[in-house]
């Protein structure tokens, strides 16, 4: 450990802190039509769409589109990703993806999770990664944002049932937000240095006389979008380790601050919509107390190395996995916000972290990822434990459960606990289903706790939307693997492209349901009787709800992996 | 009914049959409505089997003989173990069922007492012919005399007669039933003790009130309440979810070389699913509404009893609600020129053939004057004056003297028309009077005015502190009154009531139960007439008063036997009561999940990745209690899951105590008695019970 690491993380959360309101604030001018300085081009699209800009949608009708539209969109992406051969901007000629990478490749990018079973620069042409990832990067981004915005219309309203428009949700979400920012950041990360071309591959002779080939390509468009969307599917394998993508401490910083940056400005936005900012400053708070937990917890894990470095006498912390541009610090902080964002970015190998290091990450998914949580849907799961808290706590008060004035009865408090408990239910049932059965063998790629870790977090990783990996399990065929033409292959892909679409619409779904169910609810005003949802008494009850509920569930996987390694100087 | 607190719930008399009545409840057609409880015996079921298999010599079901046991110890599990894990959690399932059962007890004592009562009668019908009371349906006429019992519901059309209600009130002084008016309404099974009334009957057969109370304090009829159904919901949501972690954890564990028997596998389920609130739930709800029938309140709903928790607003009348039935005399104002006890002379004399309670209360003042009753001689026979609507006085006239008291103006009027001036300060003082809430009234005699006499309403004693707490629950008052805006002010004010309607009418009533329920408000009142049924239906907690009309009662969802209009304070606090150990245990139940995990997750991994020939792996460190071996350290776990039930019943059955405070208060205080208190009983109650397992029972 040392002041500077602690130093940088002290700076990051006071500048994400400092950010939250003002891009908060502008989220919730452009979805209550108050920003609106691009009328001339939405103008078009909806007349061209059919789009009623001032209509309204029911939630089932705002469901249905939102399905059909993603159903779309994951056939799209299917086809690139099957027909490279035909593609132009293809100077390495890639081959076409098989059917069961691209699955689940295409349910990834659809998902906004962004696992990645493909190396990137080994398998993708540049027009599958612009015109077919990338774009997934916007969309799935793009339509997590319109989701909650439609959640917290639900919350928020005061008569009726109609969550908004879809489609305008989602152009402005585009238009006003994900573009705008990308198109700056893309150009203020190639003035640092993050490369943006169409070229082949360069070859060179190293020093030593070797052949090397250094993989380029159109990396800066699809690096900020990468963040700024909590997607974190990197241009390359490696992904922000690699120097093109993030050359140096200050695009590492800018990188962190992208991920978090919507996030965070959302549960502002949610204050504002529903008229408290309070609100929205408590759900941030609850948010930054438990991230706060998670990177302390991995820099002070890091910073003393696992008990085996400890008995082999290695000093100044694990510094395994970890780019030494960026040091123990910079990767612990990059680790947690990618983890608690449902982002999957990375700066280090995770594969690498120490045992109880490790278990951050693990946990930061298990919560559902509502700690920041992806773009839109990282609010939305955390709403569903808000309410879930208040249903515990609200019976403490001596009233039957409400929030923001609205009752919290049956048919919420049925699709909370779906909402709440179906991921977990996936995750652990993938996982079992894995780990117990040999035709899926082949994947498992490490014995002992550590190849039980690297299974776990792969369908933790893929049900949550995250999309980070611990290494180690396979889902392709190696270009010179031992598993190649293996069954167990195919059952990756396929099982973790199943487990990424439930997780990912299964949620959204859910969520709104719910916000269908409050909309018409009547409010009853809040009086000193009322159990308040903004003062520090809830958010230690909502970190409790979210702790017991969310994370009990998973404590024996966390034992057998991370916590066995964490506890012994063995190495397994 | 009598005081049901004098008997403790847990003598034997009470005990023995609940006790009977919980091991009957072990049919799984009666635990598949609760489906905690119902894991909880299939779990018992089949770690009973896997004993049975055990101990005739069969392989132990589902593991257990492989490389490493559940126990860690490196062969398989005893039998003794799976014995004991079957006992308590036998254990478990009948202590669920002893709560309810001792919940349920109380009611079906007091059932038995109210069956008594519907003793076969024959009513007699006004045509002179006989009709078994079984028999009479809505609308038929019966004559009822002394000595025989109301055979159903109705509303007395002709007479009036005492009747003794104390089988259902309690109350043993009769009361009076007359026709016309609010005290029209007699019950079934109540008993005629002197004179004749006639009584159109209301009721449908079968749908008495008393069959209506022997259902509910029965609790036969008792339905889940929609808050009650929806915390089940998500209990049963939690034990899927832990289902679905025990299951997996049994691949994870063999993954890890590790073999966990089924009996272990059950036990953990046990523990981790919410046994505790699952057991207590219906005891909590039944409990509620029992605490409500030893106020004598019926609650004909339960959706109501919760609703009362959530009450925002409470309207009261003012008469007999917030302040004594009647005006009381305060004060003699005299005019200048006349004595205080010349006035206070007067105003006894003009009262004394008045019986109104204001009247009496005139008397009573003068004699603090030091005026006696008088007597008067034979030959001044007086001449009493009673009350009229026309002339709005009373009074008396003797020895040619005329004394009139009433009404400002009628009095101004009458010294008129007697010759007589009206002084200018009598219209002052009348003012001043009416601006203080009071009444006044004006004496004369002759053409003189006297003076003024203040009638003032007196607000029942503690009212304002009871208006204070229930603001710092949230609740606003209401003080409803027919008396006019200036009165009704100024005893708002001295009673501390958030607001009033004055001038009330039925209709404003109900137009002000609309309005607050429009702003998404709760309303709960009392009333006793009939023109009261519509504001009662409409509000959301309606209590009637028993002594009230057969149309309030059926309009009401609650009725208070003891008519008791402050009884409204005491029902909220119920419903907030129920809601809040509802909660509380809730949260403590899940949050006794991190000791059991401690307790039995090392257990089951102690030797998991073992090395060096050691004994213990790594995960045998987390074992923080220091349980003895992995044996005691599961049935310590599963013991107290048993056994924190019964400890539990005395706090679900008499209910967490409501305190009158803020919500914010409130949450924190109970979080931390049942949120962090759930987080540690379970540690040292799991320690200790494993001294005596381990220690002392050598496991």
């Amino acid at each position: 450990m040392s002041a500077s690491g602690w130093i940088e993380i002290a700076i990051y959360v006071a500048v994400l802190t400092a950010l939250t309101p003002v891009i908060g604030g502008y989220l919730a001018g452009v979805f209550e039509g108050r920003v609106a300085f691009l009328g001339a081009v939405e103008r078009p699209l909806y007349r061209l769409l059919r789009v009623d800009p001032q209509g309204g949608q029911s939630w089932r009708a705002y469901a249905r589109t939102v399905l059909v539209f993603s159903a779309l969109c994951f056939v799209v992406l299917y086809a690139i990703l099957r027909t490279q051969t035909i593609h132009p901007f293809n100077p390495q000629e890639m081959s076409s993806g098989t059917w069961d990478v691209s699955f689940n490749t295409a349910a990834s990018f659809v998902t906004n999770t962004n696992w990645q079973f493909y190396g990137g620069e080994t398998t993708m042409t540049y027009f599958s990664q612009m015109a077919g990832l990338a774009v997934q990067n916007f969309v799935s981004a793009g339509v997590g944002i319109a989701v909650l915005i439609a959640v917290i219309r639900g919350f928020a309203a005061r008569s009726g049932s109609s969550l908004g428009v879809f489609w305008v949700d989602f152009t402005r979400a585009i238009l006003y937000v994900l573009l705008p920012i990308s198109i700056v950041g893309a150009l203020f990360l190639v003035s640092q240095g993050v490369i943006q071309n169409l070229s082949a591959y360069a070859s060179f002779s190293t020093l030593a006389g070797g052949e090397q080939t250094l993989a380029l390509g159109p990396v800066a468009s699809q690096e900020i979008i990468k963040v700024l969307g909590t997607n974190g599917g990197g241009f390359f394998n490696v992904n922000a380790a690699m120097p093109f993508e993030n050359p140096s401490g200050v695009t590492n910083f800018f990188l962190m601050l992208m991920i978090l940056l919507i996030p965070a400005g959302l549960t502002a936005t949610f204050g504002r919509m529903v008229g408290s900012r309070r609100q929205g400053w408590t759900l941030y708070v609850a948010m930054l107390l438990m991230f706060s937990v998670a990177v302390a917890v991995v820099y002070v894990a890091e910073a003393n190395g696992s008990p085996a470095q400890q008995l082999a006498g290695i000093e100044g912390g694990n510094l395994e996995g970890k780019e030494t541009r960026f040091g123990i610090g910079s990767s612990a902080l990059f680790s947690a916000i990618t983890t608690v964002a449902s982002s999957g970015a990375v700066n280090a190998a995770f594969d690498s972290l120490t045992g109880i290091g490790g278990l951050v990450p693990m946990a930061s998914l298990s919560t559902g990822e509502v700690i920041f949580g992806g773009v839109g849907s990282g609010l939305y799961g955390m709403l569903l434990f808000v309410l879930l808290a208040v249903f515990l706590g609200g019976l403490m008060v001596g009233r039957t459960p409400e929030f923001l004035g609205k009752k919290i009865e049956q048919r919420e408090i049925k699709l909370v606990a779906i909402g709440t408990l179906a991921v977990p239910f996936l995750v652990l049932a993938c996982t079992a289903f894995v780990i117990g059965t040999p035709i899926n063998a082949p994947s498992v790629y490490n014995p002992g706790p550590q190849g039980f870790s690297e299974t776990f977090y792969a369908y933790l990783s893929q049900a949550n939307n995250n999309g980070s990996a611990f290494a180690g399990f396979t889902g392709y065929s190696q270009p010179n693997g031992t598993n190649e033409g293996a069954s167990g292959i195919s059952w990756a892909d396929g099982l973790g492209g199943v487990a990424m679409l439930l997780g990912r619409f299964g949620p959204l779904l859910v969520a709104l349901a719910v916000a269908g169910s409050l909309a018409g609810k009547r409010v009853s005003p809040a009086g000193p009787g009322t159990m308040r949802t903004d003062t520090g008494t809830f958010v230690t009850l909502l970190v409790a709800a979210i702790g017991l509920v969310a994370l009990l569930t998973f404590v024996p996987a966390f034992l057998l992996g991370p916590v066995v390694q964490g506890l012994s100087d063995q190495l397994f | 009914m009598t005081d049901p607190s004098s008997r403790s719930r847990f003598d034997p008399a009470t005990l023995r049959p609940a006790l009977l009545d919980a091991v009957k409840k072990v049919d799984p057609r009666v635990q598949f409505r609760n489906p905690v409880m119902f894991v909880v015996e299939v779990g018992a079921l089949i770690t009973t089997i896997a004993w049975l298999v055990q101990l005739f010599g069969g392989e132990p079901i589902g593991g257990g003989t492989q490389t490493t046991s559940s126990s860690g110890t490196g062969e398989s599990d005893p039998a003794w173990f799976a014995f004991t894990v079957a006992v308590w959690l036998w254990l478990t399932v009948v202590f669920a069922n002893l709560a309810e059962s001792l919940a349920e007890g109380r009611g079906k004592a007091q059932a038995a007492s109210l069956r008594a009562m519907r003793t076969e009668t024959t009513a007699t019908l006004r045509d002179g012919s006989a009709k078994s009371a079984n028999d009479l349906a809505r609308g038929d006429v019966v004559v009822v005399v002394a000595g025989e019992a109301i055979p159903g519901d109705g509303t007395v059309v002709e007479g009036i007669a005492s009747v003794d209600e104390a089988a259902i009130t309690g109350e043993s002084a009769p009361v009076i039933r007359e026709a016309g008016g609010d005290r029209s309404a007699v019950t079934g099974g109540t008993r005629v003790l002197s004179d004749r009334i006639v009584v159109e009957i209301t009721q449908e057969p079968g749908q008495s009130f008393l069959d209506r109370m022997i259902a509910l304090v029965e609790g036969s009829s008792r339905r889940r309440t929609p808050n009650e159904i929806a915390l089940n919901i998500l209990l049963a949501g939690l034990t899927i979810i832990f289902l679905v972690a025990v299951v997996t954890l049994r691949p994870f564990a063999e993954y890890a070389g590790t073999d966990v028997s089924v009996v272990t596998l059950i036990a953990l389920l046990v523990a981790l699913i919410p046994t505790t609130i699952g057991a207590l739930l219906s005891a909590i709800g039944i409990a509620g509404m029992d605490r409500l029938v030893r106020r004598n309140v019926l609650a004909l709903s339960g959706r109501s009893v919760e609703a009362s928790g959530d009450v925002d607003v409470l309207l009261l009348d003012k008469t007999g609600t917030i302040t004594l039935g009647n005006r009381q005399a305060a004060a003699f104002v005299p005019m200048p020129g006349v004595s205080e006890t010349d006035l206070a002379e007067a105003a006894q004399m003009s009262s004394l053939a008045d019986e109104t309670p204001e009247g009496r209360s005139i008397v009573v003042l003068a004699k603090q004057y030091g005026i006696r009753e008088h007597a008067f001689a034979g030959e001044h026979q007086p001449e009493f004056v009673p009350f009229t609507a026309q002339t709005r006085m009373s009074g008396i006239d003797y020895d040619g003297t005329r004394l009139r008291k009433g009404a400002g103006d009628a009095v101004i009027r009458w010294v008129g028309e007697e010759g007589g001036q009206t002084p200018p300060e009598l219209s002052a003082e009348l003012d001043r009077v009416s601006r203080r809430g009071a009444t006044p009234l004006a004496v004369a005699r002759d053409s003189q005015v006297l003076g003024v006499i203040e009638l003032r309403d007196v607000v029942k004693e503690g009212m304002r502190q009871r208006f204070d707490q229930l603001r710092a629950m949230g609740i606003r008052t209401v003080m409803v009154t027919g008396d006019n805006q200036l009165t009704a002010a100024k005893i708002a004010e001295e009673a501390g009531v958030d607001d009033f309607l004055a001038e009330a009418t039925p209709e404003a009533k109900l137009a002000l139960i609309k309005e607050q329920q429009a702003t998404g408000r709760l309303v709960a009142m009392t009333g006793d007439g009939t023109n009261d049924a519509p504001a009662l239906a409409q509000s959301d907690v309606g209590v009637a008063m028993n002594t009230g009309t057969q149309a309030a009662r059926e309009a009401g969802n609650m009725v208070d036997l003891d008519s008791n209009p402050t009884k409204l304070i005491e029902i909220v606090e119920v419903g907030k009561q129920l809601l809040i150990t509802r909660g509380a245990l809730t949260t403590f139940s899940i949050a006794n999940d991190v000791a059991k995990y401690f307790a039995i997750l090392p257990a089951i991994f102690a030797a998991t990745y073992a090395v060096g020939g050691s004994a213990t792996g790594p995960l045998d460190r987390l074992n923080v209690m220091d349980l003895g071996t992995p044996e005691s350290a599961i049935i310590s776990a599963i013991v107290f899951n048993a056994l924190i039930i019964p400890l539990l019943v005395p706090l679900a059955l008499r209910g967490v105590r409501y305190r009158a405070m803020g919500a914010t208060a409130l949450l924190r205080r109970n979080l931390l008695v049942y949120g962090l208190g759930g987080l540690i009983a379970p540690f040292v109650g799991i320690k200790l019970i494993d001294l005596v397992v381990h220690n002392l029972l050598g496991a």
